[in-house]
């Protein structure tokens, strides 16, 4: 079988309409791959998480903000990066933790990374204060696993 | 696809049924809908039917527990039924079965509050 390569990428404003559009978005994409009902559901979920810390904690809802997103596909492995020039976080490492939210108030349950970590085989996140944060998302999908045993 | 929001009032159990999908942009909806929905009235238990709800992120976990907290306090219970397998592990990464009740169907939570 030859290998497949392919990428897409896709900028949209940070409104919270364009959550539903971002995972539909990266799922018709990534739906060219011999990719499994729970597998697309996964990815949809860590996409619309994401996108959401983008919107929501990026650029606290500003319309002007804008959000990225790439996908490579490499072989069987999915890799979604999600980009926002917002905020940033100041303490990576508590944002992190399970049920950890800076926004209480909005009734956020603190559990975006937990779900992207658990859903995904990879989560890298990198950030500056005032610059913005990239997350960076892999997954080996089963069908690439299958054929390399 | 949005979320549709179907709700009935059984005695003191509310009961919610969603359909499509609940994540940031939708959960707002929901939570105006059920807070007038436990303002208004004597509701003590919600019983969340998801068998139509296709997509739910971290976000629907904020308004679930959210809401929780309300009955809670008027010791009622929740209970939450008919739950797509990925839907399902976000519910459980969250702990939110150490507190909310999961049952097969909707029948079922309802016969056990005495409203069936």
């Amino acid at each position: 079988m030859k290998a497949q390569r392919n990428f897409m990428k896709v900028s949209f404003a940070a409104v919270s309409q364009n959550e539903a559009f971002a995972r539909v978005a990266v799922a018709s994409f990534i739906s060219q791959l011999d990719i499994t009902m729970d597998e697309l559901e996964e990815i949809k979920t860590v996409v619309s998480e994401a996108v959401t810390n983008a919107i929501i904690h990026g650029y606290d809802e500003n319309p002007e903000g804008v959000v990225h997103i790439s996908v490579q596909i490499n072989d069987g492995v999915v890799e979604v990066v999600v980009e926002d020039q917002g905020k940033g976080i100041e303490d990576v490492e508590q944002a992190m933790q399970p049920l950890y939210t800076t926004k209480p108030e909005l009734e956020r349950s603190g559990m975006g990374f937990t779900i992207m970590e658990n859903f995904m085989d990879s989560l890298e996140v990198a950030t500056a204060v005032g610059k913005g944060t990239t997350v960076r998302l892999t997954k080996r999908l089963s069908f690439a696993k299958a054929l390399q045993n | 696809m949005s979320l549709q929001i179907a709700m009935e009032t059984r005695q003191d159990v509310l009961v919610v049924r969603l359909q499509g999908e609940l994540d940031h942009h939708t959960a707002e909806e929901l939570r105006s809908k059920m807070d007038e929905a436990l303002r208004t009235s004597s509701i003590r238990h919600i019983v969340l039917s998801l068998a139509d709800l296709a997509f739910m992120d971290s976000s629907g976990i904020g308004v679930i527990l959210g809401r929780y907290k309300q009955i809670s306090a008027r010791s009622g219970e929740m209970y939450v039924c008919r739950v797509n397998p990925t839907i399902y592990r976000i519910f459980e990464m969250s702990g939110l079965f150490k507190v909310i009740k999961f049952r097969e169907n909707e029948a079922e939570a309802l016969l056990i509050l005495g409203v069936a």
